[in-house]
């Protein structure tokens, strides 16, 4: 598994982690390390097992279709970074998503 | 409109369908449009740290029932899964949704939706039918001309979606249109959802490519942001001209995404790289599979309400034309009213003719809706049996419909009051008749020299001197008899 | 002895006999907390004037002789990855800091309708991801058996507290073992329910297939009693189990004789401190002793679980941590683009084992890597609970070590991520299957504690708390506390 510094410029825009230089020399480091130990799971016959999706099996949880309270803006807006007359308050989307 | 006669035009359609649950997808908030921001959110469809889904009952209910009416495969357990990316409206950057994930397929797949297309029948097929949630809605702020921030309310934030995908069947912009009708209709008489396309209640996105000479597909790009039927159709429309051009002028089309504006009635590109995107789907560890056995499918099949192509059948039958069936089929509130009116007057042919004729007149003239009118079935019933008893002339009822269609009242009673009664009696006429013949030697003289025409003159001599009240076939048959003598 | 130390069972006796009083009780774990956990660091918080208040109006209702919940008046620490309403919520991490949930956990509403007072939010590894409290982003947890060394992770700082008698019980939560790898790090009982068995609604989700929320205490009775309050359906949380709760305080008695208890061949091979090793073979005799039919099981492919773990629960990890983005909660990083408000708030808030494994699970689930990686993970997950399942045809409970050393000293492991995370190797697996497993204290070597794990069939709480039960009641582990500056009296 070659984990380059590519990779991981890559996968931490996926992430939304701006890595520093350090971050991504260390991490592309430890990455490549753990990838190889979790190598050992090649060992394994795998091809004709089902993967675990649930641990248990059940089906239909449903709920009702029936409205219930929901919360305070007030309370929730409390918690907010930064809100404008009831809305969350964020920075314009200037980049591409 | 695409110039190049060697070239077709290949268009697919993604609907998502806003599903008419009292609440949302995975949780208990409330759904309603236009209410005040953030004061239908919780932990759940705000993506609190900690929160959990849990599916709506209903939601799959209606959901499987659409999938069952297109023709849908069933999937005999289905799953959730989450689909990964970064947006401010989006308030666990994930997006429940379902995937098509090994032999796990989403809710309904391979069916196919019937529509006409200037009454020549048409068939599309539906890839998939599926579930998933709605996002937030993200709204820019403009001071002076730039935009200096956003504001973000997550009302509408798990609200439940269905999605509809077709095949790219579709061959032209004004079939998507018609498809889309199809389909609306569809959705409202399976009352899964009310359908109002101005709340953003049915979405399209669609995908666009040209059909070379040589029978290859060329590139093909997604167009979004149509916002009613009329800009799905002009944008793509738009768009086939678009790249009929660009290929015109020896160039390639870029595989992008494309943004309809309304204002310039252009699609511009997005700068959003919606192709670079890995959404790392995973299956949703949070909710258990769905499980639709064959029993519940069966059942569903057995109550669903009767389809359009049914009923379009059922009409023709009747005796209806195909375009007046096609007229009434479409519009599922003009089919409920039709529908009542028919219970208590079984001449279907004539009620139709009526239906389409004046009463779609007035309403198209007035831009309105059946259900926003004052006109009941019971009325227009009411006015046709005044005629069918000669109480009253069809010109007669002509005249009154716009009033009892858009202020209402009882139409014996309106023309008891105005004196509209029909005469009916030939010794009421007979006076009448001997004067104008008097008056009108002439047209005398061509009648009974052979011309039809004069006669027709005639009668609406005697029509205009009582004001539409005469009996037209009575006048005509006595102006025959005195004119023959 | 102060209340302090006094396991739960009997503190409730002295409340309902009115000798204590929960104002008394709770002044008595204040006092400690005070006195001890400036060095300790156990708490990132401590409610103590709201635990005051309602500590008095208990008073009232002891008082009057009222019809009383079964925690009337008793004080709980809680993990600070619980949602508690109203009272800060960090997860560990600076992401969350000073962060209120609007809404209280399941198991919170349970526990206040109780008469349960909530005695503050303990510390852990950031979002629960470690194994020693080391990765806290508001500094570590010292081990109260050795202040040089960690408590294990991630509940760190709920099994000190109760080590430590700052807590008559707490709170923890388990992804890959973190309440039985602390709980036997610090010498006190840590039980992993099966998964389901308790709701996770307002848990701060890590690994959503494998958390689950548990008891950590000073006796498995206590356990028992606090996993009664905890377990149970709730239609809030879909993967929660409908399945009756049984009377898990009566099925504590019973002891042993005839059931068949599987040693784990696996658990007993190279890589095991000596001492670790000695103290659970004599815990195995001591278990023999008592009646209980010991046989040798295998677990073939328990070598392959640690990198199934690491590849699922950082998978599931990478994804419920893509919600703290700055944007509806805590921390935010001001900068005029919003994508990129992402990823510096990401960046600033979280700490480097948080951000490694949203990297290790965001490249599992990756385009292309996707069946190398996540699926083969899931893959091999069925392999681990079929083994399981076999040996369950064989045996009743399974027996392992809870982890393969003693508490190690701070810092000592912080600079190989690989390192750190063979101590959950023992107790990954269960976690992987979904089980039930208990960590007790079964002995120490070289002066700290060691636990052992027994591991039960799905929703057979009440084996394993029988067994444990039976083999902490044969051993007098549970009567040691930690030697604190001054020892209290």
């Amino acid at each position: 598994m070659a984990i380059d510094r590519a990779t991981v410029d890559h996968v931490a825009l996926l992430a939304r982690l701006a890595l520093t230089d350090e971050e991504r020399a260390l991490f592309t480091e430890q990455l490549r390390h753990i990838l190889d130990y979790f190598a050992r799971l090649q060992d394994l016959d795998l091809g004709t097992v089902e993967p675990t999706v649930h641990v248990r099996a059940a089906a239909d949880v449903l709920r009702e279709d029936v409205p219930r309270p929901s919360l305070e803006r007030a309370e929730v807006l409390a918690a907010a970074p930064d809100q404008e007359e009831g809305f969350f308050k964020v920075p314009p989307v200037l980049e591409p998503a | 409109m695409v110039t190049e006669a060697a070239v077709d035009t290949v268009i697919g359609l993604e609907i998502h369908v806003q599903l008419g649950t009292a609440s949302k997808m995975f949780c208990g908030c409330a759904v309603a449009f236009a209410a005040p921001p953030n004061t239908l959110i919780c932990p759940v469809c705000l993506g609190l740290p900690g929160a959990l889904p849990v599916v709506n009952r209903r939601a799959l209910a209606l959901g499987l029932r659409t999938a069952v009416a297109l023709g849908c495969r069933i999937a005999p357990e289905s799953r959730f899964h989450r689909k990964n990316y970064y947006y401010p409206d989006l308030p666990k950057n994930y997006q429940i949704s379902q995937y098509q994930y090994m032999d796990h397929p989403p809710l309904g797949v391979d069916g196919w939706l019937e529509f006409t297309v200037e009454g020549t029948p048409r068939a599309v097929r539906i890839r998939r039918v599926h579930l998933e949630e709605d996002t937030g809605k993200l709204l820019h702020v403009e001071r002076g001309g730039a935009v200096t921030h956003s504001r973000i309310d997550y009302n509408r934030s798990g609200v439940p979606l269905m999605e509809v995908v077709t095949q790219p069947d579709l061959r032209s912009p004004a079939e998507a249109r018609e498809f889309l009708i199809a389909l609306r209709a569809l959705l409202q008489y399976l009352e899964v959802s009310p359908v109002r396309m101005e709340e953003g209640m049915l979405r399209v996105d669609a995908n666009l490519s040209l059909r070379r000479a040589d029978g290859t597909l060329g590139t093909r790009t997604e167009v979004k942001n149509m916002n009613s039927l009329r800009a799905v159709e002009r944008a793509l429309a738009f768009e086939a001209a678009r790249q009929a051009e660009v290929l015109g002028g020896g160039g390639r089309v870029v595989q992008e995404t494309r943004h309809w504006d309304e204002r310039r009635q252009v699609t511009f590109p997005s700068r959003t790289k919606e192709e670079a995107q890995d959404y790392r789907y995973f299956p949703e560890p949070d909710l258990v599979p769905m499980a639709v056995g064959e029993a519940e499918v069966a059942r569903v099949r057995e109550t669903l309400p009767e389809l359009p192509a049914q009923k379009r059948a059922r009409y023709v039958s009747l005796g209806l034309s195909a375009s007046d069936a096609d007229l009434i089929v479409r519009q599922p509130r003009l089919a409920a009213f039709f529908e009542e009116a028919l219970a208590a007057y079984p001449q279907a042919r004539v009620l139709a003719n009526w239906v389409t004729g004046d009463v779609a007149g007035i309403l198209n003239a007035e831009g309105k809706e059946i259900d926003d009118v004052a006109l009941r079935p019971a009325v227009l019933v009411g006015l046709l049996r005044l005629i069918d008893v000669g109480v009253i002339s069809g010109r007669i009822a002509k005249d009154l419909l716009p009033e009892l269609t858009l202020q209402g009242g009882d139409p014996a009673a309106l023309v008891a009051a105005r004196g509209l009664e029909q005469i009916s009696d030939a010794a009421d006429l007979e006076q009448l008749i001997e004067l104008i013949l008097a008056a009108n030697p002439e047209p005398v003289a061509e009648f009974r020299r052979g011309k039809e025409k004069a006669l027709v003159f005639l009668v609406g001599q005697v029509m205009k001197e009582t004001r539409g009240r005469a009996n037209p076939e009575l006048v005509n048959r006595l102006l025959r008899e005195r004119l023959r003598g | 002895m102060t209340p302090a130390l006094l396991p739960v069972s009997e503190l409730l006796g002295q409340l309902r006999r009115r000798t204590l009083t929960p104002s008394d009780l709770l002044e008595a774990y204040l006092q400690r907390i005070e006195r001890f956990d400036g060095s300790v660091r156990a708490y990132l918080h401590v409610a103590a004037e709201a635990a005051r208040a309602e500590a008095r109006r208990w008073d009232d209702r002891y008082a009057r002789g009222d019809d009383l919940p079964p925690l009337a008046g008793l004080p709980i620490a809680v993990k600070d990855l619980i949602c508690t309403r109203g009272v800060a919520t960090t997860c560990g991490s600076r992401i969350l800091e000073g962060w209120r949930p609007p809404y209280d956990a399941t198991v919170i509403a349970r526990l206040r309708q109780a008469g349960a007072i909530l005695l503050g939010k303990t510390n852990l590894d950031e979002f629960a991801m470690g194994s020693s409290t080391e990765n806290s982003g508001f500094g570590p947890t010292r081990n109260p058996w050795d202040q040089a060394r960690v408590p294990g992770g991630s509940s760190g700082g709920s099994a000190a507290a109760v080590a430590a008698g700052l807590a008559p019980w707490a709170l923890g939560t388990d992804t890959g073992g973190s309440i039985r790898q602390p709980a036997s790090l610090c010498g006190i009982v840590g039980l992993k329910p099966t998964y389901g068995r308790v709701s996770r609604y307002g848990l701060v989700a890590y690994g959503s297939s494998l958390d689950q929320i548990g008891p950590l205490t000073r006796t498995v009775r206590d356990a028992a009693l606090l996993l009664q309050v905890l377990a149970g359906w709730d239609p809030l949380d879909s993967t929660a189990a409908s399945l009756p709760v049984p009377d898990y305080q009566a099925a504590l008695e019973g002891g042993v004789r005839g059931m068949r208890i599987g040693l784990a061949r696996e658990g007993m091979g190279e890589g095991l401190q000596p001492g670790v090793r000695a103290a659970v073979e004599q815990a195995a005799a001591r278990l023999r002793e008592l009646g209980a039919d010991l046989v040798e099981v295998t677990l073939p492919t328990i070598a392959y679980a640690l990198p199934t773990y690491y590849l699922v629960a950082t998978a599931e990890a990478s994804s419920n941590l893509a919600r703290y983005d700055g944007v509806r909660h805590g921390l935010r990083v001001e900068v005029p683009d919003v994508v990129e408000m992402f990823s510096r708030t990401r960046a600033a808030g979280f700490g480097p084992e948080v951000k490694r494994r949203i990297m290790l699970g965001t490249y599992a689930l990756s385009a292309g890597f996707y069946e190398a990686f996540y699926l083969k993970a899931q893959r091999a997950r069925t392999l681990v609970h079929r083994d399981f399942d076999a040996a369950f045809a064989q045996v009743d409970l399974v027996l392992l070590p809870t982890s393969p050393t003693v508490a190690f000293r701070l810092g000592e492991r912080v600079d190989d991520p690989l390192q750190m995370y063979l101590a959950d190797i023992f107790t990954i697996p269960v976690n992987l299957a979904g089980l039930p497993g208990i960590s007790v204290p079964c002995g120490f070597a070289d002066g700290l504690p060691v636990g052992l794990q027994l591991i039960g069939r799905p929703f057979d709480e009440a084996t394993v708390l029988r067994a444990a039960h039976a083999y902490e009641q044969a051993t007098e582990w549970h009567r040691r506390t930690p030697p604190l500056e001054g020892a209290a009296a």
